[in-house]
Formats: structure tokens, C-alpha cells, sequence
């Protein structure tokens, strides 16, 4: 099936977005609600799709659009071309409508910023990118959308880049993220190599002929991929730093949409990973150690939005985690992408809001007894909160549950080891969530006297009513009879006999109440360490563990010591050895030239003459030899 | 109508015209230059679109006697390869002039001269690229050299004239080489047929392994020195500090190319055996240009330094491309020439004006012109954007095809090149940070905006960036053509995908 609609998700916000560029402050009345409208239609053209497909029967409700040849030259052709499937489709509506709330949000938390037009034209650039990034068709349409999210997240973690750190944070996320891009263009050549193609369609039907060496190593590198735009472990240390972006830039990419493309981009290469055991053993093991790592650091962040990215590190590993357990996995990791995309989202501009009523406060240590002043953002926040945690019948326990019950009953002492780590991350996720809530919204107020805590405008508070909405009610609608499981089963080949064929090692229920206990200990220690006076300063004298946290589990500090340090020597001692070596070499090949023939300069005036006469002299050589070559 | 006799010869008489302005009419020379450049480059596309796609040999073809008993002749010819480039010529020049339009007023000689020479250079740019016989060739290749050090010697800034020399003096060195080899191979031709330079009959000349090998080196290291490949790529960076913005554009964009140009053409074509047997140490050496200029970028406090430094990087991957002996290394490495000419040329000239603004061109003296001078920021910040290969941009079809090329056959070069993307984010986002963002550095807080003719000038530059970027396949089209032919006269295969099959 074609259609000829899906140019205009990305045509439209992208031309929007050029246009509010090229026209300058111009546009800086109207250009917010332009922004605003245009994600808005977005939004509808992509319900419009989503009600044409439930229409379909479920083997053909994909649909495709051809636009132009972009790269022919012998066997590799790559068509500018759209997919839209039940994949495709999960995404377009969660950008597109997560997307145009928290346009409508910016309006207002944006207002007093002089270059608010600005941030609207990248916010639309953002969505136009983050569109094609799901709808490409081949790995190298993927890969526009990719870098061009990552572009936009540059720009927008580093809007306020007179301030040299947050200039510096955003080098840092899109530096990061090269490093995962040398993994995608890694894997686009080996999948050409393999295959001769870099659809998604020609890879999948060809998937069987390929070497597992050469699915291991597409595997590995689209992992790498993920790794880089999903901050999981080893290239996450980028996440927490681009909080230095506007908050609703927050919520939206660094929450709900980009940095959950490295979980589209495994879902979408299920082909692959289902057929390379290795590269799918490695998703898992880096989506478990990040759900910790992330985990570990949301403890020990005073810094609200700091703390709600180590939880969105952390729960990206669940999904991360999820999509290598094969094909029942993809769609809980899904799920749990969806829903985390409206609860996250939402605790991020109720983020937002609390820092908009405290003058742009982020510290934690310096809130307390909000709850009072903002009730609208404590209770939509509080619902985000019960949805991240997992308490019933809020979205993320459906989710996140799924996610649990699939990890042990893998096979093996994996299955264990991993399920294990999922349930102790559900405990530590709690235990963080409700210090953030605790310290947010209740117990004694830490401000200063000068700051007048406040409920944000309807713009604000309106949008993040809706995203407590999803919060609360997303879970059930998606999970209920099994429908989002049996919407994607087509695109990821997973069918009802896979889950007939695992072993169930655990009951559902038992799952579950494990699952409830972690959560009930989690929220426990909190309420017990923390319902006493909080000091407004953190405390230095903690324990080495604290410290270490509060430092990002020393991810930078390695980097630091491992990448930066040493390359910057690397650097410096190149520069020397071309000025020195290398140019000195040459030049010292001139001077005894230029030494050796000081007889013939004595002859010659000057430089200019005496080389015009040097190739006169060439030319004249060349016809003298060629004379006497052919007598 | 003889096409490409009129398109090299107009700017000479454009040159001629200006030169026999009176003193007191010496402003209207960049007129005349503008006026002839424009001429000439609507030309080109007229020849673009008289061109064959399908059409397989050369077209356009010109062929007259010139030494007779040298069997030199005049002969001129293009492929889709030389198409492109010439095309690229051409648009840059009028864009030249523009973005430069009071260059010329601090040299040693009048602005007259300038335009003389920039018009003389644009007559031999083309000649070089049109030529297919080897000493003609060889007279453009030689004679492109005067003009440009002229211009670097006459109208650079710092130390211009040790530049100019050291430029010249690398320049003559590989020039004598390939001079040595040029009378190599004419030799043989005599032995086998009648003497000649035309370079389809050279081309079928049977050489043994040990003089091709001689010869080759001969024309490739020139080529190397030209498009500089580590370790002969110390003129560059002191060229391109001392040229001015103009000049830095045309001999990075344009006159190098003819090095990489001159791979294709030349060490491919006449010599096939030994550019297999070099190829492994040219694609060593073409991976540690990636990587050294990469890095040399990055430690570079003059912008101008940087830029050539990356240009070094860029050729690295072109050579990578050329040597891969793939489909898709040959066409991307030659749409590489066309992007980092117009990418190059974005960013040298808005460099450029900003130093010009500022008086200088040291990173560390500016920051925060983002806020003084938006415009003028966006557009380096997309030149940038360009250089690093930015999907969506122009360059990245070329340099993913040119790194998809090489895996197909070098899987661990192309491994290793790729790690250059990293390394690329780095050396444009640090001097993006330092001079585009952060607070305002004192001295730069009046530096004025972007004026409507450097507008005029910038915008067909970055429009064809975005414009390849999404649609190359106009050029691609040409381009394939002529790749296709000299691998086949090599007798090169692509690898064949062992899933490929249905």
C-alpha cells in the first residue's frame, strides 16, 4: 500500500522551521503559534494515518511512500522513501502529540526569553528530524533522521550557550552521540557488504543468507548506535549535562522521544538480533547494567532535572534490556517507551513548573512544602510518580511488570541474573522517586524569603494535566487483552507460540507481588531517611558510595583520564612534530638545496624572476629532451 | 562550436580586456572580472546540459595538431568526471570575485592585476581538467602555479611571500617528477606504435612492472603533493593562512583537486598494475591524512590553519575513495571534490570576513558572535555543519560512499576512516564554541553583520549544500558513467555481497 500523506509529517515542520529561521526576529510575534500549529497538524495527519491503518486488516497495514532516488551509483541504491507500519506509527503519534503539548507549554514557560521564535524553530526542526528518523525506510533514511534529532539536541541543550558550560554540554551530547554514529555507519556498510542493500525490507528478506559473524557484528554496532543516542553504558555520561537545556527541551527529547530512538532502532533491526544470539546477549547486558547505573546516580542528585535523567537513563535500560529478549520483548520495551513517554514528560515539566515558580531554582535541598503553592503540579508530578514506580493501576506497572516477568523467565541463569536486576532497579527507582517527591513537595519549606512559589499558567499546567492523563491511564488501554502486543506482532515477528514455548519459570502473579514488595521497601527507606529535617546544603561527611553517585559513578572522570586527557596530549605532541619534523624536514631539504646551489642564485635577481624562469627553462627542457628521444 | 576552446579562452579574453584598462577607469576591473566569470560560468552550464549522460569516451571533444613532430597535440575532451569539476570551477569564480570584492585593495600591485591573474587562473583551472593530452596537460598543470603565487605572494597577509615560495617550490618539485615520467612513458610510446601524448592511445600501452612503477610514482607523488597527502602536506596550511579568503578557496577548492582529479585520470588509467600494487600504502597514507589532519585540526589556533588542516583530512578520504577500486569509492570520492569545494569555500570566506572584521584570525580573539553577528554565525555554523559530513548536507553522500566503497573492499581501512567522524565533530564544535558562542569577548561587541553582498555570495553556496545533500543524483548521474569506464579499463570489479542473492 502507498500513501502520499507522510511526506508532509516531516515537510511540514521542517519548512516551518527554515522558514522562522530565514525570517528572523521578523517572525517573532507569531512564530510560536506557527511553530505550535504546524505540530499540531502534524499530529493530525499522523491520527489520520493511525485510523486509516486500524482499518486495514493487520497484515497490510503498512504503508509506504516513494519520494525520489537519493544515492544511486552501481549496486548501492538508497530511495528517499517512508515507511509507515504499526512501529512507525506508535512513534509518529507519541512525537507529534507528546511533541505539539510541550510546544504549547514552551509558549508560556518560554515567554520572557528573547529568542523564544528561535526555540521554536529548532522544537519544530527537532520534530521534522525525529519523524523521519521513525518513517526512513532503509538504514541510511534512518540515519538522516538520526543525526538531524541530534542536531536539533545540540542546538537546543546549548540555547542558552552564553554560558560557556552549557556550550560545553552540548559538544559533549553531540560528540557522544558521533561515537555512536560510527556504530550506525558501521552497520550500514556491513549490511551493504552483506546484503547489497540497506533497506529494512531487502535486509529482512535476505537476513537468512548472511554469516552470523556478519549479523554479530551489525548487531554489535547498532548497539553501539543505540548506546550513543539512548545514553546507556559506556556513552551516557552526556545525559545529565544536557539538562543544561530549556526544561521542556528536557521532557521532550531528553524524556519522551530522542533519546528512546536507540530502543526504535533495535525493534527495528529485530531481523537482525533475533538471528545474532551474541549482539542480543549484549543488548541485555548493557540495558541491565544501565538500569543500575542510572538507578544508582538518580539517589545522590540534589538537582531535580538531573535526578529525573539518571531515571530516564535508568528506565531506558529496562527497554534496552527488554528488546534483547527476543521477540516477546520488543513490544514491552515499546510499551514501556510509550508510557514512559507520557509519565516522564510529564514529571519533566512539572519540573518545569516548580522551576518557574522558584526562579529557575533546581536544587532540590532548597524546595520543601511546595506542594502547597503548586497543587496542580504536585498532583499531576504525583502521578507521574505512582506511573515510574510501578504501583497498580498507574501506567508504568503495566509496563515495567512486563518488562520484569519477560527478564527471568529467560532462559537460563540469565534469566535470573537479569530478572533480578530489573526487580532491584524497580526498589532503587522507588526509593529515588519518592526522595525527589519528598523533597519537592512536602515536609518544611527550604526557601529563601525573596522566592514566591507559585501555580504555573493554564499553557503550563494544561499539558501536563493531559501527560497525567496518559500517566495513569496509558498502561491499562495499551496492555489490556494484549492489544499493543498483538498490534506489533507483525512488524516484530513475534507470534503467539513464542510465548507458549517459554518455559514460565514464574508465575505472572509471583512477579508481580516481588515486584510490589521491592517497590513498598523502596518507597519505605525514603520516607524513613528523609521525613526528618533535610539540610538545605548537602551533607560533605557521606559514605565513599554517596560520593562516587553524586560524581556520576565517575563516568566523566574516566573519560577525563581514559579519552580527553590523552588525546589533548596527542594533540599538542602532533602539532609539535609537524612544525618541528615533518616541516622542519622539508625544510631542511630546501636549505641544502637552496645551499648547495647558492652558485646559481648569484645569477638570478629575484625570486618571482628567477622561477618564471625556472619553468620556462622546464618547458624548454622537456622539448629539448623529447628532441633528442625521438632523432 | 568548438565548447570548451570558448569557455577556457573567454576568461583570457576577459583577463586581455581588463589589462588594457586605462589607470583611471582601474575600478571597473572587477567588473569586467564579475561580468566574464558569470559569462563563462553560464557556459559551463550550457555544457552541462549538452552533455551525453549515456554517452561513453569523451565529449566535446577538440583535436588539432600542435608540435606535429612531437606528435603533441591540442587536444581537449571530458568525461562526466571533468564535467563536474570544471562546473565547480566555473561557479566558484564569479562567488570569488564577490566574497572578495576589496580583496585586492591591500596588495602589492593594483586590484588590475588581481583580476588578470584570477582570470588567467580560471583559463588554466579549466584547461587542466579539459586537457587529454599529457603534455598539455602538463603545460596547464605547470602553468596554473604562476597565477596562484602571484596571488598568494601579491595580495596575501603575514608572512605572504615565504608562503608562496614554499608553495611553488613543493609544487615544481612534483612537477619535475611527473615531467620525468611524462617523457618516461612518451619514450615507450615511441617503441610501441609512434610517439605520442594522447591519452587513450597511452593507455594501451603494455608497460613492464618496474618501469610502470617508476613512472607512476612519478605522476602520483605530484598528485600527492597536490592534494596533500601526509607527509607532503606542509605547504598547505602556511598557503592557505597567507592567501586571502578568495585565493584559499580556489587553490584548496579547485587547484588541489587536480591532484586527486589527476589520480583518476592518470595513475589509474595509464598505469593499472601499479596502482594495485600501491594501493596499500597509499590507503595507509590516506588513512593517516584522515586521521593526522583530524587531529592537527583540532590543536590549530588560526581558523584559517584549521580549515586547511581539515581539507588535509578531506583529501585523505578522496584518495581513500580513488584507491578503493570500488563503484561507489570512484563516484564518491569524486562528489567529494565537488562538496569540499563549495563547503570549503563557505567556510573560508565567512572566516574570512570575520577575520577581516576582528583583524584577526585567531580563534581565541573571538566568542560570542553569535549575538553580534547572528547571520554572519548561522552561516559558519552551517559551513561547519557541511565539513563534518552532517547527514543531509552534501558531503555526507560523498564521504559515506566513499567509505562504503572502501569496506566493500577494506573493510578495517573503512573502519578506521570512520572513526574520523568523531573526530571531525571535534574540530568544527570547538572553534564553533570558542568563536560563535559563549559570552562576548571584548573587541567584538560592534563587529557589523553580514552586508547584501557577502549575502549574495554566500547563498548560492550554501544552497547547492542543501540542495546535493538531499539531491546529488544530478551529478551522480555523470559521474557514475566515468567511474564505471575506468574501473572496467583497469579492470576492476565491485565485490559481490555474499546475501545478495534472492
Amino acid at each position: 500500500m502507498t500513501s502520499n500523506n507522510l511526506v508532509y509529517l516531516v515537510a511540514l515542520p521542517l519548512f516551518s522551521s527554515g522558514f522562522l529561521m530565514i525570517l528572523g526576529r521578523r517572525a517573532d510575534k507569531w512564530g510560536h503559534i506557527f511553530a505550535t500549529l504546524i505540530s499540531a497538524s502534524a499530529f493530525g495527519i499522523g491520527a489520520f494515518e493511525f485510523l486509516q491503518m486500524l482499518a486495514r486488516p493487520s497484515e497490510s497495514r503498512a504503508v509506504t511512500q516513494k519520494l525520489f532516488s537519493w544515492i544511486s551509483v552501481g549496486t548501492f541504491q538508497v530511495d528517499a522513501s517512508l515507511l509507515l507500519d504499526q512501529l512507525s506509527i506508535s512513534f509518529v503519534l507519541l512525537i507529534t502529540g507528546v511533541g505539539t503539548l510541550i510546544h504549547i507549554y514552551s509558549i508560556a514557560y518560554m515567554s520572557h526569553d528573547l529568542d523564544r521564535r528561535r526555540f521554536f524553530a529548532f522544537l519544530n526542526f527537532f520534530i521534522a528530524a525525529m519523524l523521519l528518523l521513525v518513517l526512513g525506510d532503509s538504514y541510511l533514511n534512518l540515519y538522516v533522521g538520526w543525526e538531524g534529532v541530534g542536531l536539533a539536541s545540540y542546538l537546543l541543550i546549548g540555547f542558552w550557550n552564553q554560558k560557556p558550560e552549557y556550550a560545553t554540554a552540548a559538544k559533549k551530547a553531540f560528540v557522544a552521540n558521533r561515537v555512536g554514529d560510527v556504530g550506525l555507519s558501521l552497520a550500514i556498510m556491513i549490511a551493504f557488504a552483506t546484503f547489497g542493500t540497506v533497506s529494512f525490507s531487502g535486509v529482512e528478506e535476505k537476513v537468512s543468507g548472511a554469516s552470523t559473524a556478519a549479523l554479530t557484528g551489525i548487531g554489535l554496532m547498532l548497539l553501539l548506535a543505540a548506546a550513543g543516542k539512548s545514553a546507556q553504558f559506556p556513552l551516557q555520561s552526556w545525559l545529565g549535562d544536557a539538562m543544561a537545556g530549556p526544561t521542556p527541551v528536557s521532557a521532550l527529547i531528553h524524556a519522551a522521544t530522542m533519546v528512546t530512538a536507540g530502543v526504535y532502532l533495535i525493534a527495528r533491526s529485530n531481523f537482525i538480533f533475533d538471528n545474532a544470539p551474541t549482539a542480543q546477549l549484549c543488548v541485555v547486558i548493557i540495558g541491565a547494567i544501565t538500569l543500575m547505573f542510572g538507578a544508582l546516580i538518580g539517589t545522590a542528585k540534589d538537582d531535580i532535572k538531573k535526578a529525573l535523567a539518571a531515571s530516564t537513563m535508568s528506565q531506558i535500560g529496562y527497554m534496552i534490556l527488554a528488546t534483547g529478549l527476543g521477540p516477546v520483548g520488543y513490544a514491552f520495551a515499546i510499551m514501556h517507551l510509550l508510557t514512559h513517554g507520557f509519565f516522564k514528560a510529564g514529571m519533566f515539566l512539572g519540573a518545569g513548573s516548580v522551576m518557574h515558580g522558584m526562579d529557575d531554582e533546581v536544587n532540590m535541598r532548597k524546595y520543601g512544602g511546595l506542594g502547597k503553592f503548586m497543587p496542580i503540579t504536585a498532583i499531576t508530578f504525583g502521578l507521574g510518580y505512582l506511573a515510574i514506580i510501578g504501583v497498580p493501576p498507574f501506567a508504568g506497572f503495566y509496563s515495567k511488570d512486563k518488562i520484569i516477568e519477560t527478564a527471568f523467565n529467560a532462559e537460563g541463569i540469565k534469566g535470573l541474573l537479569i530478572g533480578s536486576a530489573a526487580l532491584l532497579g524497580a526498589l532503587v527507582t522507588a526509593f529515588y522517586m519518592t526522595r525527589v517527591i519528598i523533597l519537592t513537595f512536602t515536609g518544611a519549606k527550604r526557601w529563601d524569603e525573596k522566592a514566591h512559589p507559585h501555580e504555573s499558567p493554564f499553557l503550563m499546567w494544561g499539558p501536563m494535566a493531559i501527560l497525567a492523563i496518559g500517566s495513569v491511564a496509558s498502561g491499562f488501554l495499551l496492555s489490556s487483552g494484549n492489544r499493543f502486543v498483538s498490534w506489533l506482532a507483525p512488524v516484530v515477528n513475534s507470534h503467539e507460540a513464542d510465548h507458549a514455548e517459554h518455559v514460565e519459570r514464574f508465575q505472572p502473579v509471583v512477579v508481580t507481588s516481588m515486584a510490589l514488595v521491592a517497590v513498598v521497601i523502596g518507597v519505605a527507606i525514603a520516607i524513613v531517611k528523609y521525613r526528618s529535617q533535610v539540610p538545605r546544603v548537602a551533607p560533605t561527611n557521606v559514605r565513599f558510595f554517596t560520593r562516587i553517585a553524586r560524581r556520576d559513578l565517575l563516568q566523566d572522570d574516566f573519560n577525563e583520564v581514559v579519552l580527553m586527557r590523552p588525546g589533548q596530549a596527542l594533540t599538542k605532541f602532533l602539532v609539535a612534530t609537524d612544525e618541528k619534523a615533518i616541516d622542519g624536514a622539508v625544510r631542511t631539504v630546501g636549505a641544502v638545496v637552496i645551499g648547495s646551489s647558492k652558485g646559481i642564485r648569484k645569477t638570478q635577481t629575484g625570486f618571482v624572476r628567477s622561477y618564471a624562469l625556472l619553468i620556462l627553462l622546464g618547458a624548454f627542457g622537456l622539448l629539448a629532451t623529447i628532441w633528442v628521444v625521438t632523432l | 562550436m568548438n565548447y570548451l576552446t570558448s569557455i577556457g579562452a573567454l576568461p583570457l579574453l576577459g583577463a586581455l580586456l581588463i589589462s588594457t584598462l586605462p589607470k583611471s577607469k582601474a575600478n571597473y576591473a572587477k567588473w569586467v572580472a564579475l561580468l566574464t566569470s558569470i559569462v563563462v560560468a553560464l557556459l559551463g552550464l550550457l555544457i552541462a546540459l549538452r552533455f551525453e549522460i549515456d554517452r561513453p569516451g569523451f565529449q566535446f571533444v577538440e583535436n588539432y595538431s600542435w608540435i606535429p613532430s612531437f606528435g603533441i597535440n591540442y587536444s581537449l575532451g571530458i568525461d562526466g568526471i571533468a564535467l563536474v569539476l570544471i562546473l565547480m570551477s566555473v561557479i566558484l569564480v564569479p562567488i570569488v570575485i564577490v566574497a572578495g570584492w576589496h580583496e585586492s585593495e591591500g596588495g602589492r600591485w593594483g586590484s588590475k592585476s588581481f583580476y588578470v591573474l584570477i582570470l588567467i587562473l580560471e583559463t588554466m583551472m579549466i584547461g587542466v581538467f579539459a586537457a587529454t593530452d599529457v603534455f598539455l596537460f602538463y603545460v596547464f598543470f605547470e602553468a596554473m602555479l604562476i597565477p596562484v603565487y602571484f596571488l598568494i605572494g601579491g595580495y596575501g597577509v603575514g608572512e605572504r611571500a615565504a608562503a608562496a615560495v614554499k608553495f611553488l617550490l613543493y609544487s615544481l618539485f612534483g612537477g619535475l617528477l611527473m615531467l620525468a615520467a611524462i617523457i618516461g612513458i612518451y619514450v615507450i610510446s615511441g617503441h610501441q606504435g609512434g610517439h605520442t601524448f594522447d591519452i587513450e592511445k597511452l593507455s594501451q600501452l603494455t608497460i613492464d612492472s618496474t618501469t610502470q612503477n617508476f613512472l607512476f610514482l612519478g605522476f602520483f607523488i605530484a598528485f600527492a603533493i597536490k592534494a596533500p597527502l601526509w607527509p607532503l602536506h606542509t605547504w598547505l596550511p602556511d598557503a592557505a593562512k597567507s592567501a586571502t579568503p578568495g585565493t584559499s578557496v580556489l587553490l584548496l577548492g579547485v587547484l588541489d583537486k587536480v591532484g586527486t582529479f589527476g589520480m583518476i585520470r592518470y595513475c589509474i588509467k595509464l598505469f593499472p598494475e601499479s596502482s594495485k600494487t600501491f594501493t596499500p600504502v597509499i590507503i595507509v597514507l590516506a588513512l593517516i591524512s584522515i586521521l593526522y589532519g583530524a587531529f592537527l585540526a583540532i590543536g590549530q589556533k588560526d581558523i584559517k590553519g584549521l580549515i586547511a588542516f581539515t581539507s588535509i583530512s578531506h583529501f585523505g578520504f578522496i584518495t581513500m575513495g580513488i584507491f578503493a577500486m570500488t563503484t561507489q569509492g570512484h563516484s564518491g570520492a569524486t562528489l567529494y571534490m565537488v562538496n569540499h569545494g563549495f563547503s570549503t569555500a563557505a567556510l573560508f570566506l565567512v572566516a574570512g570576513w570575520i577575520s577581516t572584521r576582528r583583524g584577526s584570525s585567531i580563534i581565541a580573539d573571538f566568542g560570542g558572535l553569535q549575538r553580534v553577528t547572528p547571520v554572519l554565525a548561522w552561516t559558519f555554523f552551517i559551513a561547519g555543519l557541511s565539513s563534518l559530513a552532517l547527514p543531509g548536507l552534501s558531503s555526507f553522500v560523498s564521504e559515506f560512499l566513499v567509505l562504503v566503497g572502501t569496506y566493500t573492499r577494506y573493510p578495517v581501512a573503512a573502519v578506521i576512516g570512520t572513526l574520523g567522524i568523531v573526530l571531525a565533530a571535534l574540530y568544527i564544535l570547538i572553534p564553533v564554541q570558542k568563536a560563535l558562542h559563549g559570552p562576548i569577548t571584548p573587541g567584538n561587541e560592534n563587529l557589523p553583520d553580514i552586508t547584501r553582498r557577502e549575502r549574495i555570495a554566500i547563498a548560492p553556496v550554501i544552497a547547492v549544500i542543501i540542495f546535493l545533500g538531499f539531491y546529488p543524483k544530478p551529478l551522480l548521474d555523470v559521474i557514475n558513467p566515468a567511474s564505471i569506464a575506468t574501473l572496467t579499463a583497469a579492470g576492476f570489479s565491485d565485490p559481490v555481497p555474499p546475501a545478495g542473492g534472492r
